[in-house]
């Protein structure tokens, strides 16, 4: 990827590129090496004894069953806000996808919940099941359940998850849209004159299409449910009751910032962004294998 | 004066290198045309003039200064491109003005110099609309605006007439000869296209493969090609090339077994060799008395003033083409005799392809 | 769909506003309960249309929020706007310089700088949390708007995308610009920035809404209530508890929160839709 026109300036370069390096150095790449560093070291709270302890903060970490517990529950979670949000999506998009008339209208009035910041999201959500004046605890109540989740950890984790996915519906709809508008019409002409109903055209010939932008999307759906949701879980829940949402960013932030923890809460950054690479690499290979496609 | 001289310019990529050297002389005010197949490096040569790629050996002059190491702005040069290269958020205007107002030129001179530039090139209405606003030959008398406000030593031109279609070509074409000759600036022009080449260039500079083949005027180039390349490359539809022999004696060439062609009498220091015998479709004349080839016409094709006649000739059926005038109805599978004017002959060294001097 | 079946596009049409219903529920919710006072709301099952209390919510909480949280949304709201613009133009301004530099120059250590320029949009914030924060605080940055902002425009996505955008452009606009003369300086000004108009635009768009909507490093970074940005707000307000929670005052800067955001959204959705599509390549 290279342009034929390049300048040859000796100094104008390292100018430009500096803010970004500096910012990059000072508040990027120097905190992640210390995330590293302060991971093969375990120091008191008060900062007056460290001891390089190579990998036994790591071991402590996956021996413990706290820790192991948050994983579970990251898994369990990531995965429930990727299924539910990607199937509703997916819905919504073939539905909005089929009407001539409208279809901007929707897309509009389907993308905007996007904009709203996950932590809102799920201060609407915590309102509607507060088990003071929540109107959905209300309409449950009438129907003879109690709902709390300030006490049940599944109820806890449903709602964060119904919380999170909110707003990814909308994401996910908008690049199963473009997705779809991405196949050409004739192939579905095509197939119509072969015979094939609109449902068999869709699982045999629009979803095999899709996999490229479902699998995207769905690496996309892991990253934000394993990070951009810390704001969701400290407003509803703070990982309770008793770890049940525990997921590994917040963790994290209560090891290190409440618990003082600073080499368990590294450790525990370490591995984070052990995932996150993973998921990365992940998504460019797939990435390249798409543009092929 | 603005003279461009070129002695022995090379260029190499890493430790590939595509200019093999190209000497080349032109005068102040020559509308010279570089021209050749692509991939010959007819555009690395324009862009070593522009400055636009450096010079790996040897060097460069305009008007009497080597530019080998000046910074394209600085050589008082100004180019067309292809994809005439206009600045899309910029009015036309702004587009003409913009190298002027780089050089920090008082706005009523940019104005005075726009304003004449857009009359000669009939812009003067279209000044304040955008590059998208406008067509395709529109866009390149913008481009053309562009280079003439600048009122530089040498223009120089990279096919800017590849993206128009052809009639629009034909037009364009003329405009920018008149064009030339009326300012009087050097010009040098890089096309593929050798009818192009032929009507727009006072010398042409024939390139392949990184070499140069020759320099001349059209018509030195038509009449006598150096090379087997030139003299396939020039003139449409291209040379026949057969292979043949000299007699002993040098006095005739032998076609087939029992064809043979006689030879001015020059040829005669190359008694007995192969050569490649180049016969223009043009020059084959129909002449059932005297003509010494035996043709068999295999197609016809009808131009109207003219027809090209394709067929085969001689006992390994090697491939002709002639053209005829249209009122000559000929068809396939008739049999024609052909004959050649000896002067019409062009011989060429089988191995060098280089052209056999008397 | 080929078919023309009218009684399935009918159906469609009834999913789709289904659809639309259930995603704007929770907001229709919100807004009824900012207009309502608390008693009201108490009062179960709460209300489900609107009520009259508009105005007499909305400026309590703009003008002295809510009572044991000492700041005014209205502050908040203007903590948050500097922390989204100053996110947002910072990222653009130092993105745009340093894809500049790495697609048209050629200098030692580019590509060294790619790759690390590149290595930062896989870490988001979070993965690096206590290390930052100790950076930030021993510059000193706590608790204001240099430190709340600073740390964030470090990522790399606006600078792929400027990369993009400029490798797209052709070269032969750089070589004319060149030939008339032009400084590397000035291609930049005069004609590459201009021609990117609306990739600018787009980006804007989408680094305003991550802005806004920043979550962990704000709560971090301010202790101090005067700069808490209008999310954090919320959070703290409803720290006192289910039962002592202002609702009516929460819910309504809550709608407070969600405005910017979704007016910018729905007011630039062509640019919304064109900057997401284009950073996630």
């Amino acid at each position: 990827m290279e342009k034929r026109v390049v300048f040859g300036h000796p100094v104008l370069p390292y100018l430009l590129v500096a803010p970004q390096i500096a910012v990059t150095l000072i508040f990027f790449i120097w905190p992640a090496s210390q995330a590293l560093f302060q991971s093969v070291l375990r120091q008191d709270p008060f900062g007056l004894r460290t001891e390089f302890i190579w990998f036994e903060n790591f071991i402590e970490l996956f021996t413990t069953p706290a820790y192991m517990d948050s994983i579970k529950v990251t898994v369990v979670f990531s995965f429930s806000v990727a299924i539910l949000a990607l199937t509703v999506a997916l819905y919504l998009a073939v539905q909005a996808d089929r009407v001539i008339r409208g279809g901007m209208a929707y897309k509009t009035l389907l993308i905007w919940p996007y904009a709203v910041a996950p932590a809102v999201a799920a201060v609407l959500w915590l309102f509607m099941f507060s088990p003071t004046l929540g109107i959905i605890t209300y309409t449950l109540e009438v129907l003879g359940y109690d709902w709390n989740h300030k006490l049940n950890g599944t109820e806890a984790m449903m709602l964060v998850v119904v919380a999170s996915s909110w707003r990814q519906i909308s994401y996910n709809f908008l690049f199963f849209l473009a997705g779809m508008f991405a196949i050409p019409k004739s192939l579905i002409e095509a197939s119509a004159i072969d015979g094939a109903g609109p449902a068999k055209r869709f699982w045999t010939i629009v979803f095999p299409l899709l996999m490229p932008t479902t699998f995207f999307l769905l690496v996309m759906n892991m990253i934000y449910a394993f990070f951009d949701t810390f704001g969701v879980i400290h407003m509803i829940s703070e990982g309770g009751p008793a770890g049940a949402t525990m997921i590994m960013v917040y963790k994290v932030y209560e090891d290190g910032f409440r618990a003082l923890d600073l080499g368990g809460s590294s450790a525990q950054s370490v591995v984070l962004m052990a995932i996150v690479i993973a998921l990365t690499v992940v998504q460019f290979r797939y990435i390249e294998r798409k543009v092929e496609y | 004066m603005a003279e461009v001289l070129m002695k022995g310019v090379k260029k190499s990529f890493g430790k590939v290198e595509v200019v093999h050297g190209v000497d080349c002389h032109m005068e102040d005010g020559e509308f010279i045309v570089i021209v050749g197949p692509s991939g010959c490096g007819k555009s690395t040569v324009l862009r070593m003039i522009a400055g636009l790629e450096r010079i790996t050996k040897g060097e460069i002059s305009i008007g009497g200064r080597v530019v080998n190491n000046l910074e394209p702005a600085e050589r008082d040069i100004a180019m067309v491109f292809q994809n005439y290269a206009l600045y899309p958020h910029m009015s036309v205007y702004k587009n003409m003005a913009y190298g002027l107002k780089i050089r920090r030129m008082p706005k009523f001179e940019i104005e005075e110099r726009v304003q004449k530039a857009a009359k000669i090139l009939e812009l003067s209405e279209f000044l304040n609309r955008k590059p998208r606003q406008l067509s395709g030959g529109q866009r390149q008398r913008v481009a053309m605006g562009r280079a003439i406000v600048r009122e530089p030593k040498v223009f120089l031109f990279d096919e800017p007439l590849s993206n128009l279609d052809a009639k629009l070509r034909v037009q364009m074409r003329l405009e920018i000869r008149r064009l030339q000759k009326r300012l009087g600036i050097t010009s040098v022009y890089v096309t593929h296209d050798q009818v192009e080449a032929m009507t727009l260039g006072h010398r042409l500079l024939v390139m392949n493969n990184g070499n140069m083949e020759q320099i001349g005027t059209p018509i030195d180039l038509y009449e006598r090609p150096r090379t087997v390349f030139v003299a396939g490359f020039i003139g449409s539809p291209a040379m026949n090339f057969l292979t043949a022999g000299i007699s002993a004696d040098g006095t005739s060439v032998k076609l087939t077994s029992d064809e043979s062609l006689l030879l001015p009498e020059e040829f005669s220091k190359y008694g007995g060799r192969e050569v490649t015998l180049g016969l223009r479709p043009e020059h084959l004349i129909v002449n059932e008395k005297d003509g010494h080839i035996k043709f068999k016409v295999e197609m016809v094709e009808e131009l109207g003033a003219d027809s090209l006649v394709h067929g085969y000739f001689g006992s390994e059926n090697t491939i002709l083409a002639i053209r005829v005038p249209g009122t000559m109805k000929i068809k396939a599978d008739m049999n024609l005799q052909l004959t050649c004017e000896l002067q019409n002959l062009h011989l060429f060294d089988p191995e060098s392809g280089n052209r056999l001097e008397v | 769909m080929v078919e023309n079946r009218p009684w399935v596009t009918y159906l469609t049409h009834v999913m789709l506003v289904v659809g639309v219903l259930i995603m704007a529920f929770p907001i229709y919710l919100t807004f009824v309960a900012s207009t309502h006072t608390l008693p009201e709301l108490l009062d179960r099952p709460m209300p489900v249309l609107p009520g009259s209390h508009f105005i007499e919510n909305y400026s309590t909480a703009l003008t002295s929020g809510v009572k044991e949280l000492g700041v005014s949304v209205g502050r908040m709201m203007f903590n948050s706007l500097i922390m989204a613009l100053g996110i947002t133009c910072g990222k653009i301004f130092i993105s745009l310089l340093a894809a500049f530099a790495i697609v048209y120059f050629k200098f030692r250590f580019r590509m060294f700088f790619f790759w690390l320029i590149f290595f930062t949009l896989m870490l988001p914030v979070e993965v690096r949390i206590i290390p930052t924060y100790k950076v930030v605080a021993d510059l000193g940055m706590l608790d204001n708007y240099v430190g709340l902002t600073l740390p964030l425009i470090a990522s790399a996505t606006a600078t792929f995308l400027f990369r993009q955008v400029f490798l797209a452009v052709p070269d032969e606009l750089a070589e004319a610009a060149r030939i008339d003369g032009a400084s590397p300086v000035r291609f930049f000004l005069d004609i590459l920035v201009p021609m990117t108009r609306t990739n600018m635009a787009a980006m804007f768009v989408i680094l305003f809404i991550y802005g806004w909507n920043q979550y962990l490093w704000p709560l971090l970074i301010t202790t101090d209530e005067s700069m808490y940005t209008i999310i954090i707000g919320i959070n703290r307000m409803l720290a006192v508890g289910d039962d002592f929670a202002e609702w009516q005052v929460i819910m309504a800067t809550t709608m407070l929160a969600m405005l910017p955001p979704v007016v910018v959204v729905v007011s630039m959705q062509k640019l919304f839709v064109k900057g997401l599509t284009e950073t996630e390549k």
